[in-house]
């Protein structure tokens, strides 16, 4: 499904980003990519979405990256902004959410249908006809989640998708995540979180793949994750 | 609360007022907007001195502003910061033009005391019109309606991100000001050689978003163009209304009402 073949990239000559980076994705797998600060996984994500071109080959729902296949590989993939003031840029949830499906050729009665059953899966209906800029940190994730699901991805990708949550809306998000169908990559340094929500691992340091395995055999490694600026999940400390 | 913070509450004030029921709330933003520019347009097309016929044209707002349950003196509060502007547009009329228009008694008024007034009386009406449009459409209904009118896309979405992001930059302004303050207590606003890289911080800070914000609209398809949903159908009761309000617009720019009125009453 999601597939790095000796990927490499710099944003200025001399200072590379990507090292010659490879890994597979299968259907249906939940993997988290981990990594410090600097570690290159939100480059790792533009690639994947096309926003940045690199060397070498990616692969994204079956697609391979080039100009050709760059829309049909967007409209198969979701992505959730770490800022979800970045990424819920209409002025009310509902208008976020038709907002995709519109643009790729949904009816508007279709797509109120639509946006109407995600809110109704997630719990989040009372939300739909506020203002973006009058809900809180909690409620914007859930309804920027709300948004990608509603464009029905094959590939779901997840900036640090807790990140600045109280707990309580930490668990919603979580559960929400868990719940989720089809290919999930997972980029955060909450390693708790991609404890709960991925199978699979893969850790990054400087642009270059360090180790992938299961989340129980990374996470619990203390000497792996030390050694690359990572601590231990809060549970194995 | 510093000036951002209090700028962040008069914006939640307003969609406070969008969020209100009554009549004007419930009319077609678009019977609203075509309202609003044909009374703007009646208004100003009025002759600098022809103040008697444009003291009619303060029903409105005195009419509509009750049917919308807003007081009058909101909207004055808000709009605090532009009326002296409105005021001073006129200001030097009463110098420049002394032809004497009318005596009332010892008073003299000049030609130039009445085309200040009517200025002024133009540009309150004009705002006090805008306002209620403002306080009684929600923002994604008035674009809608923008683009019903054909007015460019380009305009339309402009509009659009900026009432969406006018908060979060406001929230960042007001971050920022309290983390300076916080390091130079007792100072009065922000010292000016720190305005330099106050701005540029803004400046860096918008530009990372917009960037991050564009990246996330062309992932969701976006092709230049805004698809405006919230656009609800005119019911033929505010068709019937709108024409009729452009009828008496039309009516009160071509014939002097106060005249009549004021035959009528003494004969």
């Amino acid at each position: 499904m999601i597939r790095f073949e000796h990927v490499s990239f710099s944003y200025e000559k001399g200072k590379q980003v990507l090292h010659d980076l490879s890994f597979d994705i299968k259907d249906g797998e939940s993997v988290g990519l981990i990594g410090a600060n600097g570690a290159g996984k939100s480059t790792v994500m533009k690639v994947m979405l096309g926003l940045i071109k690199a060397e070498g080959r990616v692969t994204m729902a079956g697609l391979e990256m080039n100009d050709a296949n760059l829309a049909e590989i967007r409209r198969k993939t979701g992505f959730v902004l770490q800022n979800s003031d970045n990424q819920m840029f209409m002025p009310t949830v509902y208008e976020d959410l038709v907002f995709a499906p519109m643009n790729y050729g949904m009816s508007k009665e279709e797509a109120d249908r639509k946006a109407a059953a995600i809110l109704q899966q997630l719990g989040i209906s009372e939300l739909k006809d506020r203002y973006n800029h009058r809900l809180s940190g909690g409620e914007k994730r859930m309804a920027a989640i709300a948004v990608i699901l509603a464009m029905d991805p094959e590939v779901i990708l997840m900036d640090e998708p807790t990140s600045a949550l109280d707990p309580y809306n930490r668990r919603i998000v979580l559960n929400t995540i868990r719940s989720m169908k089809g290919t999930r990559l997972v980029a955060s340094h909450d390693l708790d979180l991609i404890m709960d929500v991925c199978d699979r691992v893969i850790l990054i340091d400087q642009g270059r793949v360090i180790a992938e395995g299961s989340a129980k055999q990374i996470l619990r490694n203390r000497e792996l994750l030390e050694a690359h600026r990572l601590e231990l999940p809060l549970r194995y400390q | 609360m510093n000036k951002a913070e209090q700028a962040l509450f008069e914006l939640r004030h307003m969609d406070e007022l969008q969020d209100m029921d009554s009549p004007v709330h419930r009319c077609s933003a678009l019977v609203k907007l075509i309202a609003v520019i044909a009374y703007i347009i009646t208004v100003v097309s009025f002759d600098k001195y022809d103040l008697s016929r444009l003291s009619v044209m303060m029903i409105f707002p005195v009419l509509f502003y009750a049917l919308a349950d807003i007081s009058l003196m909101t909207c004055f509060r808000k709009l605090k910061i532009v009326l002296p502007l409105v005021l001073a547009v006129g200001i030097f009329n009463p110098l420049l033009d002394r032809t004497v228009m009318l005596v009332i008694g010892p008073l003299r008024i000049t030609g130039g005391w009445i085309s200040m007034i009517t200025l002024l009386l133009k540009g309150v009406l004009a705002l006090t019109a805008s306002f209620l449009l403002a306080a009684t459409t929600r923002i994604d209904e008035l674009c809608g309606a923008l683009r019903r009118l054909h007015v460019p896309s380009i305009i339309v979405t402009v509009l659009l991100l900026t009432y969406r992001y006018i908060t979060v930059l406001t929230e960042e302004v007001s971050i920022m000001t309290d983390a300076y303050h916080l390091r130079a207590p007792g100072q009065k606003g922000i010292a000016f050689k720190a305005w330099g890289s106050f701005l540029g911080q803004l400046l860096l800070r918008s530009a990372d978003r917009a960037q991050e914000l564009y990246s996330s609209m062309l992932l969701r398809g976006f092709n230049g163009e805004f698809k405006h949903v919230k656009t609800k159908k005119e019911s033929s009761r505010e068709i019937l209304f709108c024409l009729l309000l452009l009828v008496l617009l039309v009516l009160l720019r071509n014939y002097d009402l106060a005249e009549w009125i004021g035959k009528a009453v003494t004969g």
